[in-house]
């Protein structure tokens, strides 16, 4: 086999590596043996997402043909800068959460059922990466269904905790499927049109249809079931209780990679799919989704500064987050993208962070994380801690973080767009923002622990990763080059048609 | 040329107007409904008029099965939809077999399937000395109090 042909063949890996290592991880008695699997197959998906990010990197785009069936009639995997850059981001903090999870999970849920847990955390990750590399509009509803229910089972393992987490898991299930229907009946008025499910292919039959009602409809159908995924305002109801009941490695895994994969999907339908349909495309994003990233933004933002459960006032915070993502896409011009895809990893990174710092709580109190219990934290628990508050104020978008990188190209994506209405009300909620995060930093730092409180023995096996997290969110603050050249080109890859 | 009646575009159109019906009545259920078995029953109803939308799609006019015949003048029916049909149903299975079990589990859990219900089961558990905590914890709480 020639090295050529190895690289033609990474984007399967991807999946096919995953989803493979899912049964076998499952059928694992040994619990730790289980975690080793999981652990090799993400290390094998990392690299081979590194491997394809460097080859897009030098100019190349990447597909492969499944079954050997050429597009359109065989579905097809399409690697773009703009696909291995979300890749990339997938699965780095797949495989850094997998790091964390060993322990994590071994103290939330049942030792019987930990190998099965794993087989789902895999399949979650393989849907995940199917869902940004395939070409076909069919099937991405497969691999958003192999996802979702992955991760509602693994939601709903929380139960041996939290009850709730079972509630939480059912409207997941309920909504997710009626938004994942939602998207299979838009496919289904685009097929009627164009007879076509291939993504470049739609691209090139679109246009001659473009004056068609069912256009309009089979658009708004397939934009209003990614937006479910993606959680966007106001269907982002789902998102809080699934993210705050699950256990904590899953929650983190969740928040770090699931939405963004929608996200991107999104984009795709937009600038890829209906690129030839502007007309249509232009409206939905200055009525649809710009008014709801801001309306998400707020919301989201202030939910956060109310809450006392740190882990809900983190999803909720999330949903706000996503807001930000989701305006660079709606600006649409290619430094918003910029920044929408910046966003997309700094947030994955920041994000990552908090959840593992909570569930590093969570280990240590035996109960939920609320700013009535973590008082005096600094000084109990200082590694953790201290992490929490650099991705806090990473979070935030303080200089010299990752997150000041994404707030500065946003906005200045949108001072070029002369939207300064926009900006104002990007910097107002990045100051409400301050004070949900502030509020948990006063009584972890500010407030002497109760002279009864024990400190805590912290582990490595919850830190190290968490500590990897934090050191990328100054890293990546401090030389973005990194992250803003990979998302410049995806943003040029996905933007052609702007 | 004069406008057709509506009854006659209606009449035309039949097959939409099932999958229009079906699709409202189970989206209908699946909000309105407080039981989680139905809300799971209202979810598969929805996903069926959707099936019954693309295979009805594939219908050619005079179009037979598409299994190969010998005779090239053989209209065909557009197969794809169907197959794409078939995995949408192992995934609508799929789906359904996960709520069913969810279902069961927060049966267990709470001792009841029907939502509102749950929610009294929730509010009740909060005695006023959790209350200022979160909701969850007095969750945890009253189950441990009930397991002892």
């Amino acid at each position: 086999m020639t090295l050529f042909a190895f690289f033609n063949n990474l984007p399967s890996l991807l999946v096919v590596v995953p989803l493979m290592m899912a049964p076998i991880a499952a059928l694992i008695p040994i619990s730790q043996l289980a975690w080793a699997a999981t652990l090799l197959a993400t290390a094998v998906s990392f690299i081979a997402a590194v491997l394809l990010h460097m080859l897009t990197g030098a100019g190349a785009r990447v597909t492969y043909y499944l079954g050997n069936w050429a597009p359109p009639w065989g579905i097809e995997f399409v690697v773009d800068s703009a696909t291995s850059f979300v890749l990339m981001v997938i699965t780095a903090l797949g495989f850094v959460v997998t790091l964390f999870a060993r322990r994590s999970l071994a103290s939330e849920i049942n030792n019987g059922d930990l190998g099965k847990a794993y087989g789902a955390w895999l399949l979650a990750i393989g849907g995940l990466s199917g869902l940004v590399l395939t070409a076909d509009a069919f099937n991405l509803f497969v691999f958003l269904e192999i996802s979702a229910l992955a991760s509602i089972t693994l939601i709903a393992l929380g139960a041996g905790r939290v009850r709730r987490s079972l509630i939480a898991a059912y409207n997941y299930l309920i909504i997710g499927a009626v938004g994942a229907t939602f998207y299979v009946i838009g496919v289904g008025f685009i097929y009627a049109m164009t007879g076509s499910l291939n993504m470049a292919d739609l691209a090139e039959r679109l246009p001659d249809v473009a004056n068609s009602t069912v256009i309009y409809v089979g658009f708004g159908f397939m934009v209003a079931g990614i937006l479910v995924k993606a959680a966007v305002f106001p269907v982002h109801i789902w998102l809080p209780s699934a993210y705050s009941y699950a256990p904590s490695a899953v929650s983190t895994l969740l928040a770090a990679i699931a939405t963004k994969a929608a996200i991107y999907v999104l984009a795709r339908i937009v600038f890829t799919i209906f690129a030839g349909v502007p007309d249509l495309t232009i409206a939905a994003m200055n009525w649809v989704i710009i008014p709801l990233s801001l309306a998400g933004i707020f919301t989201g933002t202030i939910l956060a500064i109310y809450e006392s459960d740190i882990k809900k006032l983190l999803a909720h915070s999330s949903v706000a987050q996503i807001g930000y993502i989701t305006l660079g896409i709606g600006v649409a011009t290619t430094q918003s993208l910029t920044a929408s895809f910046i966003h997309i990893g700094n947030h994955a990174l920041m994000k990552g962070g908090l959840f593992m710092a909570v569930g590093g709580f969570f280990y240590a109190l035996g109960q939920r994380v609320t700013v009535y219990n973590i008082v005096g934290m600094g000084r109990r628990m200082p590694i953790t801690a201290t992490a929490f508050l650099i991705c806090g104020l990473s979070l935030i978008g303080l200089p010299l973080t990752a997150g000041f990188i994404s707030k500065l190209y946003l906005v200045r994506a949108l001072l070029d767009d002369q939207a300064l209405v926009i900006v104002g009300l990007v910097l107002l909620s990045s100051a409400l923002s301050l004070i949900y995060l502030w509020k948990i930093v006063e009584v972890m730092w500010s407030n002497n622990p109760a002279y009864n409180d024990r400190d805590f023995t912290e582990q490595p096996a919850l830190y190290i990763p968490l500590w990897m997290l934090a050191g990328a969110n100054i890293w990546f603050g401090i030389d973005s080059s990194f992250i803003v050249k990979g998302a410049e080109a995806a943003a040029r890859a996905l933007g052609g048609g702007l | 040329m004069t406008q057709p009646s509506l009854f006659d575009v209606l009449l035309a159109n039949w097959n939409y107007l099932i999958v229009i019906v079906l699709m409202m009545s189970g989206l209908f259920i699946v909000i309105s409904r407080y039981n989680l078995v139905k809300k799971l029953v209202g979810l598969s109803i929805f996903q069926t008029s959707v099936f019954l939308f693309y295979i009805s799609l594939a219908k050619v006019d005079g179009g037979t099965a598409p299994i190969l015949t010998d005779d090239p003048s053989t209209i065909y029916s557009n197969p794809l939809p169907h197959v794409l049909i078939l995995t949408a149903i192992v995934v609508g299975v799929a789906t359904t077999a996960l709520g069913l079990a969810l279902v069961l589990r927060i049966h267990s859990a709470y001792g009841t399937i029907e939502e509102d219900e749950i929610l009294a089961a929730k509010t009740a558990a909060m005695e006023p000395r959790y209350r200022r905590g979160d909701e969850a914890e007095a969750d945890a709480l009253a189950a441990s109090e009930a397991k002892s």
